[in-house]
């Protein structure tokens, strides 16, 4: 089966000093060669060269970043496709604008594991490795579910799915023009369909600037660290943010005294839930209060749970530990320098081994072990290529840049007064994009609206 | 008390608008047909409406004309009016709505079925089914008659285990008052078919001299109508059509139905079946809708020989009086005399996702369904299903491999594959909605879709082929002298330009270019550059939608040219899913249900990811692979 072209990052998520994008598919060299500026033209570069430039964006000429790109004409490549590698500075800004680039030339997301299955159809993986590629495609794609699970509830969802409603009530009213037409329901109007098509476009044009100053970009795991007073949290916090120079910014949140931050903890990026109010009292748990804190508890993807050697359990613990045996928790137990009174037992029969961690945060001993934990808890081990935890934002501005881009066709056919059936092409693009973007594509929607909306029937 | 009733290639249990379809088709194949009905003055009846066509439902109907099928031709020889709706959008969703004369639509029908070769008629209710090492061997009817036949098709509509409500009444009974068939049910479900119980209902009917058409607007059929049929050119009835009427409920309905809905079975919990949401009861529309002041009334006459005028919109299971109250508190119907009580119908139907692409069951070897014992509402669904179970019968007989219609080649697939693939959790209808490559799907190349596969499976006659070639070519050729046909920035030219508001050309064009400007025709064009051979009208309006739509056809064509492989990609039918190593449990299940023909058809089905349709391909290469290494 032949395909189309897809593209991903392809080295590990973090600070490498380089990354790269493979792109793979009869398309990647003549897609590629415009957004690369070089003495050689890709379209003539011989295969298996690496070519020394620079990534532009076409469309303003800005450049993207200093790279190297190297074409692989199939069947000797990777995937028997043929591919282009571009590599790129480390870090996740350079490689995320560079992915961003290559998607909006029209070239696709790579589902997770695609490369590989590629690879394995095209046969240049042996038999033998069947059930190999299959776990691969099978553990990737669950942890792209659960990403995908996380970003539904997350900001960009609460701003598109209204938006896809707004889109949706237009689409049933056209279609029931279309599908009910001796019906007593109002023609949609070009100025109407302009109209919604407008107000679509603007909220997308928003969220692509906010993506371009990276906002969403930097959407992280968000981190609660629980513990009672003088267990290490603050020293914790600390050792952290001194581990990881890497401190990406600050985002004042919605009420003053809740300020996030973010670490980059094994390349994933961390916000911090009220480290504020760790630093100042070091002891959340008495200052907020048992609701509030609940709620920091709730709102968290990853609970940090400190623990002190030092001390036997106090009841307060215990009944953390039992609350928080099924959620997404790691027990840091601190002060592994101190000699132990902690009944580790205890912690045992809630928490795997794996889920259990010994640090000293004053020593800043044991924070590797931390990343590991988290990194197996969020990502099933290692973390490597196509983790959609930021790739998956440069698919989105993809898709939001489509999105928008079918919004303007619409509204230039209404323009041009093109029948509202082809019109309805481009809005159902349209809602379909963003569909992609909060994980809905289901087309039976529309008809449960048609329904809802219209009283129809003979 | 049994005896051999006889011997046949190809049984069809019901002649309503699927069996009709069904028996015919496998007639004109050459197979030895018997088409049974409970009566054989209901055949081809039509039971609600007294119409056929509209959107996608008119689409279908020139589909089964394309495929050799009979519906188009015969509602062309029992029209009393004709309409394309829709022309003020464009040309993939205009659709031609007739009104039938419904006697002599049925009439018409009959008689053609009486004289097709290979075609027996007859009376009877089949009962049972006989089933031999899973392969379907015939019918066994409730007079004793045994009929042996190779395969078996039921179209039974809404007659299975059929019963009537009426507020308060409820009888068994099949639509307007026919028997209803019981013991079929009975045996489908002993042979192993799940059944789901739908509902459907109509509205009363009225007398013409007592309706006040003063009070209502008319609607008139078309002056120089289109046809159905690709083959129709002339109709006598156009130039004698017979209006609709246009009205409206008013405060005082919805008064006497608030009033009364204690009494209807709607909402008193009587009626068990899911009915159809786009077509609601009047008293559905009422509750759900409540803010809607008024709703409208179509009154349509039911033949040229009758003073029955069917209701449109009030469809109802209200008791009987408070259907006359209901009547006479419209405007125009304050004196009506009401002729046939509206009711609601509950039958069994068979769950759709039991059966493969080509209709036939999956439990059953031999045993097709069509119609709407599938799930489905309207008398187009049903014959569009009827002649696709009706080919494949015959083909299955005589050996040959099923016939499938790919979603991007007409609305006739689109409904196959929704229901075989998804099911449906309420009567199916046909909307152009449902289907992904509506450019495509138009109503007017229905014969270039279509015609070719007609004529390969037998259906379509030498001599309409030809004619088809004909016109395709000629299509063809005109297209390809627009693209040669040079329009200079001459006076004449401009002036045409000037006259259309459109924008004056600069530099010499071709007519390509010109035509696919919004606002310029072919008629246009025709004007500076006539054709040098004569064109038919319909050869005029294929080549300017296939000039003027290009752009978005050819986005639709490299849409299906994308899924193509997905679609030809074929998956074993007697693949193992529990055993396939990673696909998640939720697939295997759906996947075992559904088993799908193709790998497209599997990503159609809800809760198959992406990542299961990997993990299949993988399988399946693995599969191919491994056969290949072993010589198999």
């Amino acid at each position: 089966m032949t395909e189309d072209t897809i593209a991903a990052v392809a080295t590990a998520l973090g600070e490498g000093s380089i990354a790269v994008v493979r792109i793979s598919g009869p398309e990647a060299v003549e897609k590629i060669a415009p957004l690369f500026r070089s003495k050689t033209d890709l379209r003539q570069a011989p295969t298996h060269t690496v070519n020394y430039g620079w990534m532009v964006d076409p469309v303003n000429g800005a450049v993207l970043d200093e790279v190297l790109v190297t074409v692989m004409k199939g069947p000797r490549s990777f995937t028997a496709e043929d591919v282009v590698e571009i590599s790129t500075h480390g870090g996740i800004v350079a490689v995320q604008a560079v992915l961003e680039l290559v998607l909006r030339s029209g070239i696709r997301m790579a589902e997770p594991g695609e490369f590989t299955k590629r690879a394995f159809l095209n046969g240049r993986i042996d038999l033998a490795q069947a059930e190999a590629v299959i776990d691969l495609i099978r553990s990737k794609s669950n942890r792209a579910f659960q990403i995908a699970q996380k970003q539904s509830e997350g900001a960009l969802s609460k701003r598109i799915v209204p938006l896809r409603q707004k889109l949706l009530e237009l689409l049933a009213h056209v279609e029931v023009n279309i599908d009910y037409p001796e019906h007593d329901v109002a023609d949609m109007t070009a100025a109407s369909i302009k109209e919604t098509c407008g107000e679509a476009l603007k909220t997308v044009e928003e969220l692509l600037k906010t993506a371009a100053e990276g906002k969403i970009l930097r959407e992280g795991i968000v981190t609660a660290i629980v513990g009672r007073p003088n267990a290490g949290k603050s020293s914790l916090l600390n050792a952290l943010a001194q581990e990881n120079k890497a401190i990406v910014t600050d985002i004042p949140g919605t009420t003053r005294d809740i300020i996030e931050e973010t670490v980059s903890l094994a390349g994933i990026p961390l916000r911090l839930l009220d480290t504020a109010g760790i630093r100042e009292t070091s002891d959340v748990v008495e200052r907020i209060g048992v609701e509030r804190s609940r709620g920091a508890l709730n709102e968290a993807d990853l609970i940090l749970l400190v623990l002190n050697h030092a001390e036997p359990l106090h009841e307060d613990e215990r009944q953390l530990l039992e609350e928080l045996a099924d959620r997404p928790a790691i027990v840091v137990v601190n002060k592994m320098d101190l000699a132990g009174d902690l009944e580790l037992d205890e912690v045992r029969k809630r928490f795997d081994e794996d889920r259990i961690v010994r640090i000293s945060a004053k020593e800043g001993a044991g924070i590797e072990a931390l990343e590991k934990a988290v990194s197996k808890l969020f990502f099933g081990g290692g973390i490597e290529s196509e983790d959609l935890t930021y790739v998956s934002n440069a698919r989105h501005i993809a898709l939001l840049h489509q999105a928008g881009q079918s919004l303007k066709d619409a509204m230039a056919s209404s323009d041009e007064g093109i029948p509202i059936d082809l019109i309805q092409i481009d809005l159902a693009s349209a809602w379909e994009r963003l569909g992609e973007i909060v994980g809905d594509t289901a087309s039976e929607s529309l008809l449960d609206q048609i329904f809802s909306q219209f009283c129809l029937g003979k | 008390m049994g005896y051999l009733g006889g011997d046949y290639d190809v049984i069809v249990i019901g002649a309503g608008h699927a069996g009709c379809e069904a028996a015919l088709a496998s007639a004109r194949m050459g197979c030895e047909t018997l088409l049974l009905t409970i009566n054989l003055d209901m055949v081809a009846f039509m039971p609600c409406n007294p119409s056929i066509g509209g959107p996608a439902k008119g689409h279908v109907v020139r589909e089964i004309d394309a495929l050799g099928g009979e519906m188009g031709r015969n509602i062309d020889k029992t029209f009393i009016q004709m309409r394309m709706l829709n022309t003020g959008k464009g040309p993939a969703v205009h659709a031609l709505r007739a009104q039938a004369d419904k006697f002599l639509y049925q009439h018409t029908m009959k008689e053609t079925i009486e004289k097709t070769e290979h075609l027996t008629l007859r009376q009877g209710m089949a009962e049972d089914l006989i089933v031999e090492d899973g392969v379907c061997r015939g019918v066994i009817t409730k007079t004793g008659a045994e009929y042996r036949a190779k395969a078996v098709v039921l179209t039974t509509g809404t007659y299975l285990r059929g019963k009537v409500i009426i507020g308060e009444l409820m009888y068994e009974s099949g639509p307007n008052n026919q028997q209803p068939s019981i013991k079929l049910s009975e045996t489908l479900r002993r042979i192993g078919l799940e059944l789901a119980r739908f509902k459907t209902g109509t509205p009363p009917r009225v007398h013409q001299d007592t309706i006040d058409f003063s009070k209502t607007e008319i609607q008139p059929g078309d002056d120089n109508p289109k046809y159905f049929s690709f083959e129709t050119i002339y109709a006598e009835q156009a130039n004698d059509q017979i209006p609709c009427w246009l009205t409206y409920t008013s405060e005082e309905t919805h008064k006497i139905i608030n009033d009364n809905l204690h009494r209807a079975p709607m909402f008193s919990g009587q009626i068990e079946g899911t009915g159809p949401r786009y077509c609601p009861s009047i008293e559905d529309k009422i509750v759900r809708f409540a803010d809607k002041p008024k709703h409208q009334i179509f009154l349509e006459p039911e033949g040229r020989n009758t003073k029955e005028y069917y209701v449109q919109g009030l469809s109802t299971s209200m008791p009987e009086d408070v259907q006359l109250n209901i009547l006479r508190s419209i405007p125009g119907l304050e004196k009506v005399e009401m002729m046939r009580t509206g009711y609601a119908i509950e039958y069994d139907a068979v769950v759709p996702t039991q059966l493969w692409p080509s209709l036939e069951t999956k439990i059953v070897s031999g045993l097709f369904t069509a119609g709407q014992i599938n799930g489905t509402s309207g008398y187009e669904e049903a014959a569009g299903q009827g002649i696709m179970a009706g080919i494949n019968a015959a083909r299955k007989v005589k050996g040959e491999e099923p016939v499938i219609i790919e979603r991007s080649a007409g609305y006739i697939g689109v409904m196959i594959d929704d229901l075989v693939t998804k099911g449906t959790n309420e009567p199916y209808r046909l909307l152009t909605s449902r289907a992904e490559y509506r450019l495509l799907l138009r109503h007017d190349n229905a014969d270039l879709r279509l015609t070719p596969l007609g004529h390969a499976i037998g259906l379509i006659p030498e001599e309409r082929y030809a004619r088809f070639l004909e016109k395709k070519a000629k299509v063809e050729a005109e297209i390809e002298r627009l693209k040669e046909t040079r329009f200079k920035p001459d006076e004449q030219v401009l002036g045409l330009l000037a006259s259309r508001e459109s924008a004056p050309i600069q530099n010499t064009v071709d007519g390509v270019t010109l035509l696919r400007r919004p606002e310029i025709t072919y008629a246009d064009l025709e004007k500076l550059s006539p054709s040098p051979v004569e064109l038919t009208d319909d050869i005029k309006e294929q080549v300017e939608i296939q000039i003027k739509y290009a752009g978005y056809i050819d986005k639709q064509l490299q849409q299906v040219e994308r899924l193509a492989k997905m679609e030809k990609k074929r998956i074993p039918e007697n693949i193992d899913y529990s055993i396939i190593h990673g696909l998640a449990t939720e697939a295997k299940q759906k996947l075992d249900k559904v088993r799908p023909l193709s790998l497209g058809q599997a990503s159609r089905i809800s809760g198959v990811t992406p990542s299961d349709l990997s993990i299949l391909l993988v399988h399946l290469e693995q599969f191919n692979r491994t056969k290949a290494a072993s010589g198999g």
